[in-house]
Order: C-alpha cells, then sequence, then structure tokens
C-alpha cells in the first residue's frame, strides 16, 4: 500500500513552502505531499477551495495527515474535510501538533509506511495534552 | 411581504424566514433585497470590522467579510430565484469558499445549518428552529460556548429573545447592537484573540459585530 500523504496549511505560503521543503529534505519522495498558504486573493489566510485541492494532490489510499497552523487554518480545513468525498473523508486526519516539527516528523513516519493513526499519533506526542 | 403589523418578532429572527402569517414561499425581490443588503451592510463597515480586528485579531475579518458578501452579488437575482433552503445553501457553500477567514467556515456553517432546516415557506416555529440548530452547528465548528467573546455572544441573545419576548423588529436589531456591545469587558477564550489573554478585555469582538451588523440589515426588512 502506497505511504499516507502530508499535507501542510499554512496562514502564509511562504512558511507552508518552506515547511514543505524541509519534509521533501528529510523523507525525498518516499511520501505525497502538498501544501497550501495564503487566502484566494494571494494575503495571509487559508482557503477551504486550495485545501480541498492540496488534499487531492497528497491523497493516498493509506491516507493523508493534515498539519495546520493556527485557528483559522484548523476550522477551513475542518471545513474541506467535510466537502470531500465521503469515502474519502475517514482517510483525513487533522493533527494536533506544531505545523513543521509536526510535518517533518510525520512525514518520516509515514515515509516508512506507517498507518495513518500511527502517522498521526507521532506527530502528536510532539504536544502532550 | 409585511411584517410591520406582525407583534410576534420571531419572524424577524428568522433570517430571511418567510411569512408565517400567508404561508407563502419567500418573495424573490425580498431575498435579493436582503443579499445586496448584507453585502451592502458588509462593506460600509468594512473598516471597522478590521480595526476591531486589529485591535485583538489579525485584523482580516472586514476585508474577509467583505469580500464573501460581495462575492454573492453578481449572482443575486438567480440566488433569490431559489426556494429559500436552496439560496441559503449556495451562500453558505460561497461564503465558506470565498470569506477565507475562521470567519469563512462559521458564518458558511451558520447559512448551511439553516439551510438544512428550514422550509421554503418557514413559519415563525421553523425558522425559529432553523437558526437554534444553526447556532449549534456554529458552536460545533468554533468549539466555542456562549460567553467566549465570539459572534455566539450575539446569535444566542437573539435566540433567547425570540423565545421569550414578543415585539416588533427593532427590539432583535436592539437585541443584537446591545449583544455586540456587551463582548467589550469579555475575556476572550477562542480564536486569535485569545492569545491575547486579559489584554481582549475592552475591545468590541468583530465577529459579534458583524453578527448584529447582519441581523439588525435583516430586521429591517420584517418591519422594525
Amino acid at each position: 500500500m502506497a505511504n499516507v500523504g502530508i499535507v501542510i496549511v499554512s496562514h502564509s505560503e511562504k512558511v507552508a513552502e518552506g515547511a514543505a521543503d524541509m519534509v521533501r529534505q528529510m523523507v525525498g519522495d518516499a511520501v505525497p505531499l502538498a501544501y497550501t498558504g495564503g487566502n484566494s486573493e494571494g494575503g495571509l489566510g487559508t482557503d477551504v477551495a486550495r485545501i480541498m485541492d492540496a488534499i487531492d494532490r497528497a491523497w493516498s489510499e493509506a491516507g493523508v495527515a493534515v498539519l495546520v497552523d493556527l485557528g483559522g487554518a484548523e476550522t477551513n480545513t475542518e471545513m474541506a474535510i467535510e466537502m470531500i468525498d465521503e469515502t474519502k473523508q475517514q482517510r483525513i486526519v487533522i493533527c494536533n501538533a506544531p505545523i513543521v516539527e509536526g510535518a517533518v516528523i510525520a512525514a518520516t513516519e509515514a515515509s516508512g509506511g506507517s498507518p495513518l493513526d500511527i502517522v498521526k499519533q507521532t506527530a502528536e506526542e510532539l504536544s502532550p495534552q | 411581504m409585511d411584517f410591520a403589523q406582525s407583534d410576534d418578532f420571531g419572524a424577524c429572527l428568522g433570517l430571511w424566514a418567510g411569512s408565517w402569517i400567508r404561508e407563502m414561499a419567500m418573495d424573490v425581490a425580498l431575498k435579493k433585497a436582503l443579499i445586496e443588503d448584507c453585502a451592502k451592510v458588509i462593506a460600509e463597515h468594512a473598516d471597522e470590522l478590521t480595526s476591531l480586528d486589529r485591535a485583538i485579531g489579525d485584523g482580516d475579518h472586514g476585508l474577509n467579510m467583505k469580500r464573501g458578501f460581495e462575492s454573492l452579488l453578481p449572482d443575486a437575482g438567480s440566488l433569490a430565484s431559489r426556494p429559500l433552503p436552496d439560496m441559503l445553501k449556495a451562500i453558505g457553500t460561497q461564503l465558506v469558499m470565498k470569506v477565507g477567514g475562521a470567519s469563512g467556515p462559521l458564518y458558511g456553517t451558520l447559512f448551511l445549518s439553516l439551510a438544512k432546516e428550514i422550509s421554503g415557506s418557514p413559519n415563525s416555529e421553523n425558522a425559529r428552529t432553523a437558526f437554534a440548530s444553526a447556532i449549534e452547528a456554529v458552536k460545533a465548528r468554533g468549539k466555542s460556548e456562549v460567553g467566549q467573546k465570539t459572534m455566539l455572544d450575539v446569535l444566542a441573545p437573539v435566540l433567547a429573545a425570540w423565545d421569550h419576548r414578543a415585539g416588533i423588529a427593532s427590539h432583535l436589531s436592539e437585541t443584537a447592537r446591545q449583544a455586540a456591545e456587551a463582548t467589550i469587558p469579555m475575556k476572550a477564550i477562542r480564536g486569535r484573540a485569545s492569545f491575547l489573554g486579559d489584554r481582549s478585555i475592552g475591545h468590541m469582538d468583530p465577529g459579534a459585530r458583524s453578527s448584529s451588523l447582519l441581523i439588525a440589515t435583516i430586521a429591517k426588512h420584517f418591519g422594525a
């Protein structure tokens, strides 16, 4: 089975792109990866349509783990997930983890073939509740 | 449609509810005017909303809301020609896709939830039930409750007034206005403003303000 995909959703395209660069440096092309940052006009913010598109680009039958930065990114990602095909929804999770560290660790875990729940859990161990 | 003679302001709170007096489908011209006037009031107050948001948030609420509501205008006629639930669903989807900030999914959820519960020609009870469900949906979307300095602090008092008071639509506007004012001394628990902790006290919540503006605008069409 394909590796879990990783999606990075930041308010800033530069942050999202930079985090994705760091993921690529760690895991190369071993995991499907997509990022999005900014609103529909290119300013700071997040955009549901762009998030849906990023999830689609990083789609894997093993599922997709999404890393977000601030509140609106999470809310918009939750909305995006609800608007995606129902058969896929259960295979998309948001990781409660710092966006940069979480993305790198989640991707590293995913690159070893770990299932979605383990990828999420590993990322979230970064931020104990 | 004339609600001026009604003493049940429940319908005024109905967020685009139709007449329970005549039980007829909501008038196309009225629906179009509601869309246009909501976009207008948001545009007129965009700077104020942004200024409120700059004080305790990321300063994008006015621009985001303006972009979202103005994106409805080119389609206002065709939106208004749809049955009320379809229209509300289309508006909700558009707001989700266009607003951009956290207020996009929050306002989008409000309208999408209204669309699920409301009938094409709602009576007061149906409209109230739909509004109550929509508030619950917004709470779930924002993982928030009343008293945390958010739009809920306007929506919930408006629903409460609907439940327990009788009057004309001016009461609705006034309830919403006072509720928005009442967020000033609150400490933010949710959203970007919560990062400020006690420093969020002393500023009106921008989401509460935009909610009160929209409710007042809608109420005006129902006889206020």
